[in-house]
């Protein structure tokens, strides 16, 4: 019996081949035509609200023109200092655990699995979460606790940052080869000490992007910030202050009915996209570059 | 080291507490009814769900509004996602791709912001303008397409920004799972005289289909937790309405309006049992997700999110 | 029924690596032919270009020609007609995981187009028959997946999805290396049969398996063919020294 097709049946399937080729064109254009629109429409508000004002002046009082962004600058950097100084180490430290002393037992499979998990949870149920536990207990002893602060802030986007900086972290560990490890056991380093010096060593340009990529990503977080940093219209350096952040004033501008304020959202979400596309693009880059360049 | 990892554990753990604790008001005065009661109104006799005057509160219209944008959301994201995965792995010519997955990569890193102003300002208008008409004359005999809203606001208008926050996500999963299926697969499709759609349907996707269920459900999780975007396009209103170009809420929009304003303990319990609603539920959609991408690329999916 | 292959002048390169130099020979239709040589001649390359596998991979380029029967295929037809007509078994077996033992034998005619199930059912059968694995799986057909069968199995469940599109010429790329003693020796009782309804060109590296299943051999140096002749006198009497030293062992 032979298998000869129709010419009919040939011709549809070369048809649903080229259809199917154009779909898939279309769908990359239809992807990156948002990508596009966002940069260019964020570039023609934001540019020309861009000035040394804004990085240097608080905002000015409702009606007033002017002003900048400053407070909602430091306010943000203050936020991620602390955020970073919770999250990078217990990230890193989780990430160690699963990569070199957990490997293969259940327990490290069950943290991987919850880590996993928990970076899917909203940003906005980390920041609830974040103002049951700080904000709002009333009458403690304890410092930050009972009021809205830039401390509680911190402590919610470095929540979110350590799922993320555990994962990467461990990922970039088991990259390296195996060779070196057994290099460092076979000059007589006890392991831990080999782990902590050589290994993380030789993982660091890739630990570091992770941390980066994790950093980014808490940077234009709003939600968690909307009840724990709450806002100040005023500049604040202090953790035990309500505090700015970008994205959060960003926001109360952009709903508010003044046009000055929506000038001064458009030029922050330039700034904060600048910053996010320079991060990621730096990011790759590194990664490019090998990410074990200390291996070979 | 071990406390570090640990300390996963205690997150969630904190996490859960704080939401259970601090919502018993609400639990212990309605219970699970919360979720579906429906209230009247004693003078337009309309129904009515969120009144936090007279601390009557129900959570169906915000779990109507999550669910509705989510999936409109879905049924948008998907093909283009899928769509883009299958371009990138098997079409693309090689000095485009690493481009057009740097493209993809921004995509997934704008903040959610940035997101919503560029949906109010941009997007928005020009659904109220080409697209909502469009909707309403060729498809209102659906129902769900009836253009009395002249904002421009509302689920449709949440779909379709929730649909471009998520694709990134989606695309790229499904391209790692598509890239996990081993190169002989293919090779034994063409072997048998396939055209090139033919091999990607029957040796990769056929394959992937698991991995690339994982990545679609992972996707709904984000579009069930999204705020920033999705409030700033969905109008805020507390009400259920059938077609989409209506306004309406969703979960996490609500808590992010009224929290800080909420005029009651009762108010703030309702709003956090909301939130403790959309963390359970979210937890439980990402953990089927990954249980499905990591049966088929058996091991740790390298991603940072 | 098998067709001839006649090759002239055939060359390939994968980028700037001149795989396969000038070419020539004719497989002879309704015979086995074996291609020997050591790791790296070329001879799986050549065989990739026989049903035009060779130009999927993006850096590959060919010139030359190759007949199949009456029928050029690098000029007059396109390489999806080609491959339903030139049939091929790899060398890891590669059943499809997702699909059942029928369906993976059916996969080829499915493509095609054919779906009268009395159709499906009857090739089906009679592939898995010719590829000597019917009274192993007759039970299962429809249970078990492609995947769940032992290796040796797997490699005959491919051999019999390859037939099921009836083609004329049979390529296997080292079909028996990933196997064990006992399944090796069942693929070549296989290939014994098959010769006279297929043309088969099978690349080995194993001499003994040549010499038992092939009535030509063809052995393949650094990219070109050097000999190619009756099996016989390949193994006794090999008109070229090279092809004494491999056969003897002192290479390769």
């Amino acid at each position: 019996m032979s298998v000869e097709t129709s010419s009919f049946r040939s011709r549809m399937r070369t048809l649903t081949d080229g259809a199917v080729t154009a779909l898939s064109i279309l769908a990359t254009l239809l992807v990156v035509a948002p990508l596009v629109a966002i940069f260019v429409y964020l570039v023609y508000k934001g540019a020309r609200s861009l000035n040394l004002a804004f990085f240097t002046q608080i905002p000015k009082p409702e009606g007033e023109s002017g002003g900048g962004m400053a407070n909602s600058i430091v306010g943000s950097g203050i936020i991620l200092a602390v955020a970073s100084a919770l999250g990078i180490p217990v990230g890193i430290g989780g990430g160690i655990f699963l990569a070199e002393f957990g490997r293969g037992t259940k327990l490290a499979n069950a943290v991987r699995f919850t880590a996993d998990v928990l970076n899917g949870v909203p940003s906005i149920v980390m920041g609830l979460a974040v103002y049951a536990l700080m904000v709002f207990p009333k009458g403690t002893i304890f410092p930050f606790m009972g009021h809205f602060s830039a401390m509680s802030g911190g402590v919610a986007l470095g929540i979110m940052m350590i799922p993320t900086v555990c994962r990467t972290t461990e990922e970039m560990l088991l990259m390296v080869p195996h060779a070196v490890r057994e290099a460092a056991l076979g000059l007589g380093v006890p392991n831990w000490r080999s782990v902590l010096s050589i290994t993380v060593k030789t993982a660091s340009p890739g630990i570091i992007t992770g941390c980066m990529l994790a950093f980014a990503r808490v940077a234009g977080e709003t939600a968690p910030l909307l009840f724990t940093a709450l806002g100040n219209p005023y500049m604040s350096t202090s953790l035990n202050q309500p505090i700015e952040a970008l994205p959060l004033q960003i926001y109360v501008f952009a709903n508010g009915p003044y046009e000055d304020q929506h000038r001064l959202a458009w030029a922050g979400s330039l700034v904060l996209i600048v910053l996010i596309v320079l991060a990621v693009a730096l990011v790759r880059y590194v990664a490019s570059r090998g990410v074990l360049k200390g291996a070979s | 080291m071990v406390l570090c990892a640990l300390s996963i554990f205690v997150i969630v753990a904190l996490i859960l507490w704080q939401l259970v604790l601090r919502s018993q008001l609400t639990w212990e005065r309605f219970g699970l009814a919360f979720f579906y009661q429906t209230f009247t109104n004693p003078d337009s006799h309309q129904p009515m769900y969120w009144d936090p005057v007279n601390e009557r509160f129900s959570a169906l219209p915000f779990v109507y509004g999550t669910l509705v944008s989510s999936f409109l959301a879905l049924l948008i994201a998907v093909p283009l996602s899928i769509g883009l995965a299958v371009f990138l792995t098997e079409m693309c010519p090689g000095f485009l791709r690493g481009p057009l997955a740097f493209l993809t990569e921004l995509l997934a890193a704008i903040p959610s912001i940035i997101y919503g102003l560029w949906a109010f300002y941009a997007l928005v208008p020009l659904l109220r303008d080409y697209v909502n008409p469009g909707l309403a004359r060729y498809l209102g005999w659906t129902g769900f397409f009836e253009n009395d809203n002249p904002t421009g606001l509302g689920y449709f208008a949440a779909g379709v920004i929730l649909a471009v926050m998520i694709l990134p996500i989606i695309s790229s999963l499904t391209r790692e799972v598509m890239n996990a299926v081993p190169h002989s697969q293919r090779e034994a499709v063409l072997a048998l005289g396939a055209t090139r759609w033919e091999m990607i349907r029957m040796g990769v996707l056929r394959n992937a289909r698991i991995g690339i269920v994982g990545a679609v459900i992972l996707g709904l999780g984000r579009a069930l937790g999204e705020t920033m975007a999705v409030t700033m396009v969905i109008g805020n209103t507390p009400e259920i309405h059938r077609s989409l170009l209506s306004n309406g809420t969703s979960m996490a929009a609500v808590i992010a309006n009224e929290f800080t304003e909420a005029v009651s303990n009762m108010h703030t319990s309702a709003l956090i049992e909301i939130g403790l609603a959309l963390f359970v539920v979210t937890i439980i959609v990402n953990a089927i997700a990954q249980l499905l991408v990591w049966a088929v690329t058996r091991g740790t999916p390298a991603q940072a999110r | 029924m098998g067709v001839g292959i006649e090759v002239k002048d055939l060359n390939a390169w994968y980028g700037t690596n001149h795989t396969l130099q000038d070419i020539n020979l004719h497989i002879p239709a309704n015979h086995a032919t074996a291609l020997i040589g050591p790791s790296g001649c070329g001879k799986s390359t050549f065989v990739r270009c026989l049903n035009r596998m060779h130009e999927t991979n993006p850096i590959a380029r060919v010139t030359g020609l190759v007949r199949i029967g009456e029928l050029d295929i690098y000029n007059d037809a396109k390489p999806v007609q080609i491959r339903r007509r030139v049939g091929m078994v790899f060398q890891r077996p590669n059943p499809f995981p997702t699909m059942s033992i029928y369906d993976n034998v059916a996969s080829g005619l499915k493509l095609n187009g054919f779906r009268n199930r009395r159709v499906l059912d009857e090739v089906v059968e009679r592939s898995l028959r010719d590829s000597a694995l019917w009274d192993e799986v007759k039970d299962d057909l429809r249970k078990k997946s492609g995947a769940s069968l032992s290796g040796g199995q797997q490699q005959r469940l491919c051999i019999a999805r390859a037939l099921a599109v009836d083609p004329e010429v049979l390529l296997m790329d080292e079909p028996a290396s990933a196997l064990d003693p006992v399944s090796t020796s069942k693929i070549e009782d296989l290939i014994f049969e098959l010769k006279s309804q297929y043309t088969i060109v099978i690349v080995t590296h194993n001499m003994q398996q040549a010499a038992r299943v092939a009535e030509k051999t063809g052995f393949f140096l650094n990219g070109r063919m050097v000999e190619f002749d009756s099996t016989h006198k390949i193994f006794t009497n090999p008109s070229d020294k090279r092809t004494e030293d491999y056969i003897t062992g002192r290479f390769g």
